[in-house]
């Protein structure tokens, strides 16, 4: 289908089947009982997961396939979300225009920052990245965000290009040439895709469970459909064998007469407009940029995302996102009243014990658990989730041929 | 004129002079060997030939070109294949892929920004891979991951990756070291029949006497970074120097 092979056909309709149900899937439970709190299906964290979804797999594009480990790629997202914010600014509030600046704004960044560093490799090449992102995040948040003078009459200037600390935000004074500066009601109108507003929603209720719909979230989730098919056939393409030609020896690549320079650039690109688009995607659900979202912090989290679920492969990046969105949403959220109601049944002396013991990797100490979680996978599963995956069908018995014995001789990373 | 020129070669490593004084001409369409005790400088001359190293005195000319200051890729694109001492190959990869990049490279040059089309549906360069790998014998293992190979299978990847791109040139340095007797002989009659087939012209490095007898038209002896005699192989067994400097330490 739509030129994949049928074991990555096959991958494809599981994705979009994840995705178009994931309002049931992330909801299992009722929600009037204990367990409710587990439930994910609510379209703020959903869009995050397809959000960082994105991110992730244009991460993978440079780091799985090229081995060139960019500490910097939160730049990117945060040139795509100012980007998006300047269009929702001084054009309109719907998405698609604010999408393409995002993507286009991010990709010349992008043709920048990699000219630069990609004259380097390994730690080096890290290192550049990382300075320039930090680079801009300190551009973000004082210097473009230094006071301008001039025709600023209606203050839209007034704190610059990216409004510094408090970040970017809409107002009601806004320009939006193509749309309206202020809604009837008197309101800052809010991002829509021709009408259809990103925060429009139905709740469908079936007995105990309740599941929200979220027209944000369909939205993203098919533009990361889209991001994600591109990703396949990038994989499967002579681009995406010489990607990862350069991964494995650059030196016998240059000496096939292949000049690894373009190659990795335009990889470079690729993942930056993958970020830019995330960025962009970020505010369009929730018009606010701020300089935090350049941050080196945010840089590392897509690099723990894409191991993660397992570098390389094509569907890892988006388990990686997801698992590190959930704990981060879901586990956080644990306090210790929630933990006493869990315990309850025990003696009292034991409860107090396992509370104490618990109570350090949830809530704010979610981040201990992440570190646990993610060194062991590191450890144990050095193809990340996806391996473990695999470990666990090969458990039920299902071995086929291994899968390098495809008959078309492309060896398939896995899934 | 021979298709390469070297002249007045030298390169300095720190206190060594590793190269000196190198003056060389391959004659087109032959089987040249550059012999010599481990330590010549025969791998160092290799490298100033293909943009891995810069020589700090002299000229290299390649079909009237000089290749120096050229980057690695650009003077394979003008058609100079290298096959290392120890194999380079893309050790990742299946045995099918490392055959198809140079392929690739062939076809489209230094570089093409195909994302879009799938490697599975490039009939041409399959065929072209497939041919190879039957031509060295590997066809059987083509789904095979490259490091999981014997090193004689490697170096014998690495000979179908170069022979692949058709070079005017092909550097072999040491192509059989590490192969049993029965690889080395099939490498001899690979070459030999590659010989035969195209217009091409070697430049092999070998310590494997019986490699270098039955192959080479011309043979350099490379002795401390200076070549010592250049001659027919038949001159060569006699010559005394040549037993002195070199013969007389690997047994003949
Ligand atoms: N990159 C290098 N840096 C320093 N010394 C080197 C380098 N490459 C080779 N040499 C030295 O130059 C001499 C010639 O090496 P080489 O050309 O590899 O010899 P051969 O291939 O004839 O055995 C050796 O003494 C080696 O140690
Ligand atoms: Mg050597």
């Amino acid at each position: 289908m739509l030129g994949l092979s049928a074991k990555d056909t096959r991958l494809f309709l599981i994705v979009i089947a994840m995705v178009a149900f994931a309002p049931f899937l992330m909801n299992p439970f009722p929600t009037d009982s204990a367990m409710a709190q587990f439930n994910a299906g609510y379209p703020d964290l959903m869009q995050r997961f397809v959000i960082f979804g994105i991110f992730a797999i244009g991460f993978n594009i440079l780091f799985g396939l090229t081995g060139y480990l960019s500490f910097g790629h939160a730049a990117f997202l945060g040139v795509g979300s100012y980007a998006a914010m300047w269009v929702f600014k001084l054009l309109g509030m719907n998405v698609l225009p604010a999408l393409a600046l995002s993507i286009v704004l991010s990709g010349l960044f992008a043709v920048v920052i990699g000219y630069v560093s990609l004259r380097r490799s390994g730690i080096y090449f890290s290192i550049l990245t990382l300075a320039f992102a930090m680079m801009s995040y300190a551009l973000a948040y004082s210097v473009l965000a230094a006071d301008m003078d001039g025709p600023d009459q209606q203050g839209m200037l007034q704190k610059g290009l990216t409004g510094g600390e408090t970040g970017l935000q809409l107002t009601l004074s806004d320009p939006r040439v193509l749309g309206q500066s202020t809604t009837a009601e008197g309101n800052i109108p809010v991002p829509n895709l021709f009408g259809i507003e990103m925060r429009d929603a139905t709740e469908l209720v079936l007995g105990n469970w309740a599941f929200t719909f979220s027209a944000g979230y369909y939205i993203a989730g098919v533009i990361m459909l889209i991001a994600f098919y591109i990703s396949i056939r990038i994989f499967r393409s002579p681009f995406g064998l010489m990607l990862q030609a350069i991964k494995t020896n650059q030196t016998r690549l240059n000496y096939t007469g292949l000049n690894s320079r373009p190659y990795t650039l335009a990889a470079f690109v690729i993942s930056g407009m993958y970020a830019g688009l995330a960025g962009g995607l970020m505010v369009a659900m929730d018009p606010l940029a701020g300089p935090e979202r350049m941050f080196w912090t945010a840089s590392g989290e897509v690099v723990l995302m894409t191991i993660l679920g397992g570098v390389g492969t094509l569907i890892g990046p988006v388990l990686g996102a997801g698992a590190i969105k959930y704990m981060e949403n879901i586990l956080s959220k644990i306090n210790k009243d929630t933990l006493y109601e869990w315990f309850s049944f025990m003696p009292d002396g034991l409860e107090g014990l396992l509370v104490t013991m618990v109570y350090p990797f949830v809530g704010k100490g979610w981040h201990l658990t992440l570190g646990i979680i993610f060194m062991l996978v590191v450890i144990f599963l050095p193809g990340g989730l996806v391996e473990g995956g695999q470990r666990i069908r090969g458990l039920f018995g299902r071995k086929k041929k291994t899968e390098t014995d495809t008959p078309d001789g492309a060896k398939s990373p896995a899934e | 004129m021979g298709i390469l020129e070297i002249k007045n070669v030298g390169k300095r490593f720190g206190g060594l002079q590793a190269l000196s004084e190198v003056n060389l001409s391959v004659a087109e369409n032959t089987v040249h060997a550059i012999i010599g005790p481990n330590g010549a400088g025969k791998s160092t001359l290799l490298n100033c030939l293909v943009g891995k190293l810069i020589p700090d005195t002299g000229s290299v000319t390649f079909q009237g070109q000089s290749l120096l200051g050229r980057k690695p890729h650009e003077i394979n694109q003008l058609g100079v294949s290298r096959v290392f001492q120890t194999p380079e190959i893309f050790a990742d990869l299946t045995v099918m892929e490392n055959v198809m990049i140079p392929c690739f490279a062939h076809r489209d040059g230094a570089f093409k920004m195909n994302a879009i089309g799938s490697v599975a549906t490039q009939g041409d360069i399959k065929t072209q891979a497939e041919a190879i790998l039957e031509d060295v014998n590997m066809l059987d293992k083509r789904h095979m991951h490259a490091s999981s190979m014997s090193r004689g299978d490697k170096r014998r990847l690495e000979m179908a990756m170069c022979l692949v791109q058709e070079p005017k040139l092909l550097l072999l340095d040491e192509p059989t070291a590490g192969m049993a007797r029965a690889d080395t002989n099939n490498t001899i009659d690979l070459l030999k029949e590659i010989k035969e087939k195209r217009d091409i012209t070697m430049a092999i490095i070998e310590h494997d006497m019986h490699v270098v007898f039955s192959m080479a038209e011309r043979i350099t002896v490379l002795a401390q970074g200076t070549p010592l005699v250049e001659d027919t192989p038949d001159n060569i067994k006699g010559h005394p120097k040549v037993r002195e400097a070199y013969l007389g330490e690997a047994q003949v």
